[in-house]
């Protein structure tokens, strides 16, 4: 029992913390890019008091929040209303186990890897419908309501999405994902599966409730949603949790259509070489930063959605889209047209001892 | 594992269907509110082909496909073929009850077609999960259909009870799947029955599991002491519903049992008879006294539902092959009679008006002699008067009881069809010999009445001819 | 170690179902559910069977259960009318419950399904896949059970739809026509003589 704690746990507990802790520092900063950018996007400065180019701000921000009274609201359900945030930031952290960061540098190697970034995501909704509900307030109740119906909603396209990928690269497990797209920026599968990572990205904006669909908020309709009720670290754990969920998505969608830890100069003669050099965590961590940037963009960029629309949107647009779009694939794959699709291993001995 | 190839032709009725189906429903739902005739054409259209494929194919050799999932034997052959054709009866009467009260829109006729996919996928299953999908299929199509009167206390409280009782049965049927499963190993009846049949197995557990497969049944049958459900579904539903229900699922249920109790446990059979002889007694019992209270003509018909259920089960429970042929004889003709029954209330009813109810056939011979006598026929079949087929039935389930020395069930049996046959005469009395309530002369179209006519006269006929489909039903089972 | 962990994960399991029915919120009824089935997926992944305890997490837990809970938080139903009865019912329920569970343990016990009859599954070899052996189940022996399923599910969908559907006038705006929408549906002009004010002044004397 004692060797087991050694042995096992400990490494993996520093294994743990070394994704969780570089992870909440991107958080951190993410905030403080986040403002930084839509500040010029809407040409103002955005934060530059605290720090060199206000780059401590998002540490005094930290720090306030720590500081600030948490307040439970009367007649709310208080122990309902404390398991919230951490139902909310669980799944946020340990969706990171299955994530491929290089070649072999991952911290659970499982086969059924995608499907469970699926189901654990899809379990955040209970953080913020437990919140909405335990709160016992109108505002955040209807946040909660709206939330759960898009999440729920948003999660089958994003799933059907995330299908096609399992369908190209013929496995489930995140680092053979990323393997299958060897061979250069053609060899992403961004390029057959286009529909598919467009409505993945989408719905991965939906799903986080970030504008152009931040119903669940609604500053100006009702008020903040489903934390209008929490203050201080609560508060912080649920935006945590977003800005974690955030990430993720981002870091998915580099994986399943970009390549993840792949250089996109591979097969190019003289850059390959050039570039052989950088480390595959630095090319994952760019792209993921390209897809953060889009979540930024958006948000300076479109007006927020009508909930109808909302519904719309992802029930008659994405879903027949995406089925249709599986449907290609799956035929380019059987048939194998184009050059992205792995030879899958022919039904070889059929099930035994059934 | 052999990979087998899957003889597809086999299942070519259920294939047709499905893909029948589902144009039926696309129809309905790009043609929108006047969708009902055309989808009711296309699902006629659907059922005279199938028919017509499984005629064809009854010559044919039998099988089994899908890897001991599909079976294609004499049984499924003709069940399948006569819940083809009462439902080309059912779905007649019913396009007339909705077209005249203005209900439903096509979705009625594709939850119909999905409805009969799922009998016919039943009556050819030899295997605990297709089975169970089979009765899925079927009892969600007849929930949605019950609860399709929207505004109707009556329909929505009907279809709730239909719904939760029947889960509890599925839910039921599940788990004495599940524990024969895990005495046997296996989910294909055939193997589960050869498994008994070597013996060494765990009797304490095939008869716990037994005992959850019989309640499930049961429940679906609507025997006592599962029949509550039974007459207010049967009141509370659109009657053209309650058509649907009454007729062909009773089929089958018939090939439910046969195919769980006969095919897969047959050699159980010490084990189920007991069971089955507590349902029929009891379904009889009861069935038959309640329905002599009933003043309204669907409630007694529930009844009346849940005494013939008793007398299907003594055939089955009987054991023998002959025992087997008088239910199978028993329950096709049921299912006839019932369609002609409740077509009698859709023929009688009008937009407004239910007739529902024994009194509003008083005077029925001098309104419209013609129908008096159709009912007349029908009455004296449920009752089991010669020369009607009726009589035919209970005369050779009771004589499959002797064959194995049940004397006492018989006498039950006979002594509760006397029961029942002053319920069925009252009805007649009514029609005969008391006045008319209202003189208005009955109006319905000429189609509606030649199908009415056409379905009692077959009654008739049988049963002055009975020999043929005696001969069918006794062929299967030998 | 192993028996530690399924040993705690099943009285969680227990303990959570018991909660669903015993506990008088609804909410938290339903919370225990989510919770019973978290575990029971978590004791399946001891068979090996990772595709179908994430598949019951993600289907059952990310799906359903949010969709219950959300009808549960909306009906706000309150929590007295639930009693009504129960103690009326309860030595009833108290006997059969108790004759069930003692009939259950003689025949479910390990007298029959004990490990000597029925022996443990053997360990997978390395490189097993749950996914791809449950893949190649559904597609050839399962096949048609599994087509069946699928008639099922639409028919699921066409019943929901058939009961809940109501036409109903939408208030919603359509993009598309308010961008066709042009100056001459919005604006007529009305070519008016210009009426000069000696007239009007002349008519409101007379």
């Amino acid at each position: 029992m004692f060797d087991l704690i050694i042995y096992t746990l400990f490494p993996n507990v520093g294994l743990i913390l070394l994704i969780i802790v570089p992870l909440m520092l991107g958080v951190a900063y993410l905030t403080y890019v986040e403002r930084k950018i839509i500040g010029y996007i809407q040409v103002r400065i955005g934060p530059n008091r605290v720090g060199p180019f206000g780059l401590l701000q998002p540490i005094a921000d930290g720090l306030k929040l720590a500081l600030k009274e948490v307040i439970f609201p009367a007649q709310s359900n208080l122990y309902l209303f404390l398991v919230a945030p951490v139902l909310a930031i669980g799944p946020a952290l340990a969706a990171w186990a299955v994530m491929p960061f290089d070649a072999g540098l991952i911290l659970a190697t499982i086969d059924a890897g995608l499907l469970y970034i699926l189901a654990i995501t899809s379990m955040g909704v209970y953080g913020i419908v437990i919140a909405g509900w335990a709160s016992n307030s109108r505002y955040a109740f209807l946040g909660a309501l709206r939330s759960a119906a898009q999440v729920v909603s948003y999660e089958i396209a994003m799933g059907f999405s995330l299908v096609g990928v399992l369908i190209a690269a013929g496995s489930l497990n995140m680092g053979e994902i990323v393997v299958a797209q060897e061979g250069g920026i053609i060899n992403w599968f961004w390029l057959p599966l286009f529909p598919l990572f467009i409505v993945y990205f989408i719905s991965g904006v939906a799903e986080t409730n970030r504008a152009p669909f931040d119903m669940a908020e609604g500053e100006s309709e009702i008020v903040a949603g489903f934390h209008v009720e929490y203050s201080g670290m609560a508060f912080a754990v649920f935006f945590l949790a977003e800005y974690a969920d955030m990430i993720l998505i981002s870091m998915l969608a580099a994986v399943m259509f970009f390549g993840g830890w792949l250089s996109p100069f591979q097969g190019i003669p003289g850059l390959e070489k050039l570039f052989s050099w950088v480390p595959g965590l630095v090319w994952l961590l760019s792209k993921t930063c390209i897809f953060l940037f889009f979540y930024l963009w958006l948000r300076a960029t479109f007006p927020r959605y009508r909930y109808d629309q909302v519904m719309r949107l992802g029930w008659k647009i994405f879903i027949p889209v995406t089925l249709f779009w599986l449907v290609v694939v799956a035929i380019a794959q059987v048939y194998d047209i184009g050059f992205w699709f792995t030879e899958m291993e022919v039904a070889d001995t059929l099930v035994q001892g059934v | 594992m052999i990979f087998q190839v899957i003889n597809m032709s086999f299942a070519l009725p259920e294939i047709f269907m499905m893909v029948m189906a589902c144009i039926v429903l696309l129809v309905s739902a790009f043609m929108g509110k006047d969708s009902s005739s055309v989808s009711y054409w296309l699902s006629q259209f659907t059922l005279l082909i199938t028919a017509f494929i499984i005629y064809l194919s009854i010559s044919g050799t039998g099988g089994i496909t899908f890897y001991g999932s599909y079976i294609k034997d004499p049984l499924s052959d003709i069940l399948k073929l006569s819940i083809c054709i009462i439902n080309i009866f059912v779905l007649s009467y019913s396009w007339y009850y909705l077209k005249v009260r203005n209900l439903f829109n096509g979705e009625y006729y594709a939850l119909a077609t999905f409805a009969t996919l799922g009998m016919l996928i039943m009556v050819s299953s030899t295997h605990f999960i297709t089975l169970y999908l089979g009765l899925e299929l079927l009892s969600l199509c007849l929930y949605a259909m019950v609860a399709m009167k929207r505004k109707s206390a009556m329909a929505t409280e009907a279809a709730m009870k239909y719904f939760i009782l029947g889960a509890l049965a599925s839910g039921m049927l599940l788990y004495g799947m599940s524990i024969i499963y895990g005495a046997t190993g296996s989910l294909s009846l055939a193997s589960i029955s050869t498994a008994i049949q070597i013996g060494h197995l765990d009797n304490t557990v095939l008869s716990f599991g037994l005992v959850f497969l019989t309640i499930g049944i049961g429940f679906k049958f609507g025997a006592v002491p599962f029949h509550m459900w039974l007459p207010d579904v049967y009141h509370g539903a659109p009657t053209a519903v309650t058509l649907f229900i009454s007729t062909a699922p009773k089929i089958a249920a018939f090939s439910m049992i046969m195919r769980l109790f006969v095919d897969g446990l047959e050699n159980l059979h010490q084990y189920w008879q007991g069971m089955l002889i507590v349902l029929s007694v009891l379904s009889m019992i009861i069935g038959n006294v309640v329905a002599i209270a009933q003043t309204n003509l669907k409630r007694m018909l529930a009844y009346s539902t849940i005494s013939h259920v008793g007398f299907l089960l003594l055939g089955v429970l009987s054991g023998t092959n002959e025992g087997y042929a008088a239910s199978m004889f028993y329950v096709l003709i049921y299912a006839l009679t019932t369609s002609g029954s409740f077509g009698m209330i859709i023929l009688m009813g009008r937009n407004g008006f239910e007739a529902d109810n024994i009194s509003d056939y008083k005077g029925m011979n001098e309104r419209n002699p013609w129908f008096a006598f159709m009912m007349l026929i029908l009455m004296f079949s449920m009752a089991g008067i010669p020369p009607m087929a009726g009589f035919y039935t209970k005369l050779m389930v009771i004589k499959s009881l002797i064959s194995v020395d049940l004397i006492l069930l018989a006498i039950i049996a006979v002594l509760m069809s006397v029961v029942g046959a002053f319920y069925y005469l009252r009805m007649i009395k009514v029609m005969y010999f008391e006045n008319p309530i209202e003189q208005i002369k009955l109006q319905a179209p000429i189609d509606i009445r030649i199908l009415f006519s056409s379905n009692a006269l077959l009654v008739l006929l049988i049963g002055i001819f009975p020999s043929s489909l005696m001969t069918i039903c006794i062929t299967i089972f030998s | 170690m192993q028996h530690l962990i399924f040993y705690s994960f099943a009285s969680i399991l227990l303990f959570t179902s018991m909660m669903v029915i015993i506990v008088r919120n609804p909410v938290r009824a339903a919370l225990c559910l989510v919770l019973s089935f978290f575990t029971s997926a978590a004791i399946w992944l001891f068979l090996e069977a990772e595709f179908l305890a994430i598949t019951l997490v993600l289907v059952y837990v990310g799906a359903v259960m949010v969709l219950f809970l959300f009808v549960v938080m909306m009906l706000d139903i309150a929590e007295t009318p639930l009693q009504e009865g129960f103690t009326r019912y309860f030595h009833v329920g108290i006997f059969v419950a108790f004759v069930i569970t003692i009939e259950m343990i003689a025949v479910l016990g390990a007298s029959h399904f004990g490990l000597g009859i029925l022996p443990s599954p053997i360990e997978h070899p390395e490189g097993y896949s749950n996914t791809k052996a449950l893949g190649r189940l559904l597609y050839t022996i399962y096949v048609y059970p599994f087509e069946i399923s699928a008639v099922i599910l639409t028919v699921a969908i066409v019943a929901a739809i058939t009961l809940t559907l109501r036409k109903k006038k939408r208030k919603t705006q359509d993009p598309a026509d308010q961008i066709k929408v042009c100056r001459e549906d919005r604006i007529r002009i009305v070519k008016m003589s210009v009426a000069s004010p000696q007239k009007d002044n002349e008519e409101v004397e007379s």
